[in-house]
């Protein structure tokens, strides 16, 4: 497979981030009550991922290793605030549902995952790739979370009603602990059906909530730990 | 004074943190593997989160809305509590060399912890002056620490049971915070 390709179908299917790789979480459980705000808000960490990959990655050679970590930190916060004051500007109703999780994409461990992990070492075309893929699959896993919170404690997907008015809908699933559930069947059925993951066996969501070190760093520790 | 244990209490249990604003999940599903470092986590993060609360609210009062630079509150804010964490860690290192023992590997975690960040901004947002964001960081604080004792507690009995193999693992910590939660919402019903 060509090696920008693979970038795309490790990010959405073989790391996914939240279904495999379990970072994000934050983000996920909180907007995930519409279909539409999944789609939102994986669009709007997209745009920051794939273009903070790209700037590290151009940076690489720039950036000492002893700060890198509050380089990054500024890089990711200034296209954050972008991003807010453009999604402010042009698309008001989401601004309104993503609220205080839009400048929150400063500490999403994904995008600080992703330039340590990845773009820090590679080229600047790549890291977009990388910033692509990662992005794809985590706004599906998020669409997917949504629309099935949406389907069955509002009875509609996209806004468009589904389910008969007869059938009421179970209101538990748009409220927070509904959240938590859906989260946690779509991972049973992941394991039921034979997909596995390391990440999720452990629960060593984001390396014991190092979410800025994730991958690179938890692989260090690891074998530290292991000596 | 009773507004100021109102915010405390609606921080801790009818807004929880980790259970209703979904801040912290992080750390809240990944240290809650044992009850000693929860707790100890725990611990560090009210240290933290109040004194950035309080810092924070200082910064956006005096500095950033008189200037006009509303918009950069984001970058100021993540870089106070990262540089804030630092600090505190050389100044518990020189002083408290018990709490440092205690607290101290677990300080560097913190700086990317969302829920830090979070009530930064929730406490601008809903225009809280300085002890008010004091009391709110204090009360949000508690209600992470309660948060993930509680799950720590249940995942130390969870581990004793025999459940289907494909909840093994994160699925059934989803599930005990998911019940959790539900509880949890019992305390909206709480009113003064």
């Amino acid at each position: 497979m060509n090696k920008y390709v693979e970038r795309l179908y490790n990010g959405v299917v073989k790391e996914n981030p939240t279904l495999i790789l379990m970072l994000g979480m934050c983000p996920t459980l909180a907007v995930s009550t519409r279909a539409m705000n999944g789609i939102g808000m994986g669009l709007s960490t997209m745009a920051v991922l794939i273009l903070s990959n790209l700037v590290i990655s151009l940076l690489r050679k720039v950036i000492p290793d002893e700060v890198r970590l509050p380089a990054y930190i500024v890089v990711v916060a200034s296209l954050v605030t972008v991003t807010e004051l453009l999604i402010e500007a042009y698309l008001p109703s989401l601004y309104e549902a993503l609220g205080i999780y839009i400048p929150l994409i400063v500490v999403n461990c994904i995008i600080l995952g992703r330039a340590e992990a990845y773009a820090n070492k590679h080229t600047p075309l790549l890291s977009v790739m990388d910033g692509i893929g990662m992005g794809i699959g985590f706004t599906l896993a998020l669409t997917l979370a949504g629309l099935i919170r949406e389907l069955l404690g509002n009875g509609t997907a996209f806004g468009a009603q589904i389910l008969p008015s007869g059938i009421d809908p179970i209101g538990i699933f748009v409220q927070p602990p509904g959240a938590f559930l859906v989260l946690a069947l779509i991972i049973a059925v992941m394991n039921a059906i034979g997909i596995k993951s390391r990440q999720r066996d452990l629960v060593d969501v984001g390396c014991d909530g190092v979410c800025a070190r994730c991958t690179a760093e938890c692989k260090k520790s690891g074998e530290v730990n292991a000596k | 004074m009773k507004s100021l244990i109102l915010i405390i209490i609606t921080g801790a249990l009818i807004n929880n943190v980790v259970l209703n604003q979904f801040l912290g999940i992080c750390s809240f599903l990944g240290v809650s593997k044992q009850m000693k470092a929860s707790a100890s986590l725990g611990g560090a993060v009210i240290f933290v989160i109040t004194i950035a609360s309080a810092v924070a609210s200082l910064l956006y009062d005096y500095v950033l809305a008189p200037l006009g630079m509303d918009f950069m509150k984001t970058i100021v804010f993540i870089l106070v509590i990262a540089a804030l964490v630092q600090i505190v860690e050389m100044f518990l290192k020189k002083t408290s060399p018990g709490v440092y023992k205690a607290l101290g590997i677990y300080l560097p975690l913190i700086t990317t912890n969302c829920a830090v960040l979070g009530v930064a901004l929730t406490n601008v947002q809903d225009g809280y002056n300085f002890i008010e964001s004091v009391f709110s960081g204090f009360g949000t604080a508690v209600g992470f620490t309660l948060a993930i004792v509680l799950l720590a507690s249940i995942r130390s009995r969870i581990r004793e049971e025999d459940i289907p193999a494909p909840l093994r693992g994160a699925p059934i910590v989803l599930i005990s915070a998911a019940l959790m939660s539900i509880a949890f919402m019992g305390f909206s019903g709480l009113s003064f």
